[in-house]
């Protein structure tokens, strides 16, 4: 094995990392805080690439073609909250409904199930190609870290306003949120439609990354983002007193994953494999609290120290 | 300042498990009253405050908050007109979040939510001279997760939560049940403070009937969904427990058979 190998194929499992990071922070945003698990994003991944590739090819600037694929996800986002709560659907199955019908419409969007654009006729702001020789904001991997940057300092603002704190409270209490006047079937509608909105914006970076866009590039898409937020959550569990710095860790999550991917891709594993485990990672890292909880004895700190105080005396 | 008129909800109808949980209710509160609800298990009390804090619409009837008819108006809504306690610890706060930020979740009651800031540097100092009062140290951990209080002192909390935006009503659901007995004379003590300091008019369920009668100015028994007893003023203070067990058997016919009250 040629270790030069793995080294050059990392600025690139970098900037990919960057790029699944900010998926992973929109996992973070359903997953964490509004304590939903939505599948929407499965769908939504390919259609962010999809539209801003269609966009882009359709003669639109690059950044009107980011923003119609932001916009698209919200949308999707906006069909999976009113499927849960207008009709009352558990949400994992209302994502699922929109994920499915998602594949329809990304196959009609797209006019066949991939389509290429080549980085030399349009100056795509991410792509593989830029990964050496040239200069260093022209990078993907610096061009995706502004990027998360800029997405964490939004996300960081807008959880610290009135209505992000009402986000917040409707994840962590719903039945208090309505207490207090919030009304949690708006703000789980809005968190579905920020968190499918980060998605597609990852989704338009990806398809610009791969000088594609590709139906099937968001299968198992949320196991990746899961994988990113959980990487993130145990590898930084120390710092994570602040919400930019959970986000950050989520991202650097991704990053995370996307190294140890490319490494076992150089250890010759079986590329057929890499989504069984992906998925065995994850499962793997969601049990493990659970088992840890129903099998070690708690140690309570205030127990020992009564123990303490009666042996003293 | 609360009316209900004929009130009536049925749980699992045509089932055989149907359970009609209040019954042609009918109550009027006036403004400043603090009504203490009794009744045995079942009796409907909690699905009054529920029917009232709007969890789910009646089946039939009539609900007016301060002459607003509030009957078909969504729980969310009608949080502007009401402060709530819950009888479990865990319901009344967002356990995630500081103690500073469930304070502000609770001044934005009955208001716009936008883009201002969630919490400002402002009420962070009224928040800390109103925890104060408190007396439970709270103020020196403001950014504390709620998570990490006791139950006491998350329903201690919640009181004041609830008083924040001045209620038209305030419920209290046997806010002190989960706690130990010390701590709930506490709770109830602060109880009093807040509805005399804010004139509250106040709803509040006990399973204690010398609490029933050692606070407010009124007190209803309820059974089978509805009221039996109705007590006010000078009446009210002279009741003894006895009276009530004597007054319950008379008015529903039957033995009061439920431990819990008979404990108190």
């Amino acid at each position: 094995m040629d270790f030069t190998s793995l080294l050059n194929q990392m600025p690139g499992a970098i900037a990919l990392g960057l790029i699944w990071g900010i998926m992973a922070i929109g996992v973070y945003i359903t997953y964490r805080v509004l304590d939903l698990a939505d599948l929407t994003v499965d769908g939504t991944m390919a259609t962010g690439g999809a539209v801003c590739v269609m966009m882009i090819l359709a003669g639109y600037s690059i950044p009107v073609a980011m923003i119609g694929a932001t916009l698209a996800g919200m949308l999707a986002g906006l069909v999976t909250g009113l499927l849960h709560t207008a009709l009352g659907i558990p949400a994992i199955l209302a994502g699922i409904l929109t994920q499915l019908s998602l594949y329809s419409i990304n196959l009609k969007i797209l006019g066949a199930a991939n389509q290429i654009i080549s980085a030399r006729k349009y100056n795509l702001l991410v792509s593989l190609g830029k990964i050496k020789g040239v200069p260093f904001y022209e990078n993907p991997i610096f061009v995706s870290f502004v990027f998360v940057a800029v997405l964490i300092a939004v996300l960081y603002w807008f959880f610290g306003t009135a209505m992000g704190s009402a986000l917040r409270a409707t994840g962590n209490n719903p039945s208090m949120s309505r207490a207090q006047g919030i009304n949690t079937n708006r703000m789980k509608l809005l968190g579905l439609m920020v968190s499918n909105g980060i998605v597609a914006l990852a989704g338009a970076l990806l398809a610009q990354y791969d000088g594609q866009a590709d139906v099937q590039k968001g299968r198992g898409a949320i196991v990746i983002g899961l994988a990113a937020v959980i990487i993130g959550e145990v590898v930084f569990s120390k710092l994570l007193k602040n919400f930019a710095i959970r986000l950050a860790a989520v991202a650097a999550g991704g990053v995370i994953y996307y190294i140890v991917y490319q490494t076992a891709i150089w250890m010759d594993l079986d590329p057929d494999l890499l989504k069984l485990l992906s998925a065995a990672v994850v499962a793997l890292f969601l049990g493990v609290p659970y088992l840890e909880r129903r099998f070690t004895k708690p140690a309570i700190k205030s127990i020992a120290k009564t123990k303490e105080e009666k042996t003293d005396a | 300042m609360l009316e209900l008129s004929h009130v009536y909800k049925v749980f699992n109808p045509n089932t055989v498990n149907e359970k009609i949980a209040l019954n042609d209710l009918s109550l009027t509160l006036n403004d400043g009253d603090f009504v203490t609800v009794i009744g045995g298990n079942g009796a409907g009390k909690s699905t009054m405050l529920n029917a009232i804090a709007g969890v789910w619409r009646p089946d039939a009837g009539k609900i007016l908050i301060d002459g607003v008819d509030v009957t078909a108006m969504p729980e969310h809504k009608r949080a502007k007109f009401l402060g709530r306690v819950f009888q479990d610890p865990m319901l009344g706060t967002a356990a995630g979040m500081g103690i500073d930020e469930n304070l502000a979740l609770a001044a934005r009651r009955g208001k716009f939510r936008g883009l201002g800031w969630g919490i400002s540097k402002a009420e962070k100092v009224e928040y800390k001279e109103k925890l104060k009062t408190l007396e439970l140290g709270l103020e020196d951990r403001m950014t504390a997760k709620v998570g990490l209080l006791s139950g006491g002192q998350r329903q201690a909390l919640t009181l004041l939560m609830a008083s924040l935006q001045q209620p038209k009503l305030l419920l209290l659901d046997e806010h002190t049940a989960a706690l130990d007995p010390k701590t709930a004379a506490k709770v109830l003590a602060l109880t009093d403070r807040i509805v005399k300091e804010n004139k509250l008019t106040t709803l509040m369920i006990t399973h204690n009937m010398k609490d029933a009668i050692a606070h407010g100015n009124r007190l209803i028994m309820m059974h089978e969904g509805r009221v039996i007893l109705d007590i006010a003023g000078e009446d009210k203070k002279k009741l003894t427990v006895d009276d009530l067990l004597a007054k319950f058997s008379v008015a529903s016919g039957s033995e009061f058979a439920n431990d819990r009250a008979m404990l108190s």
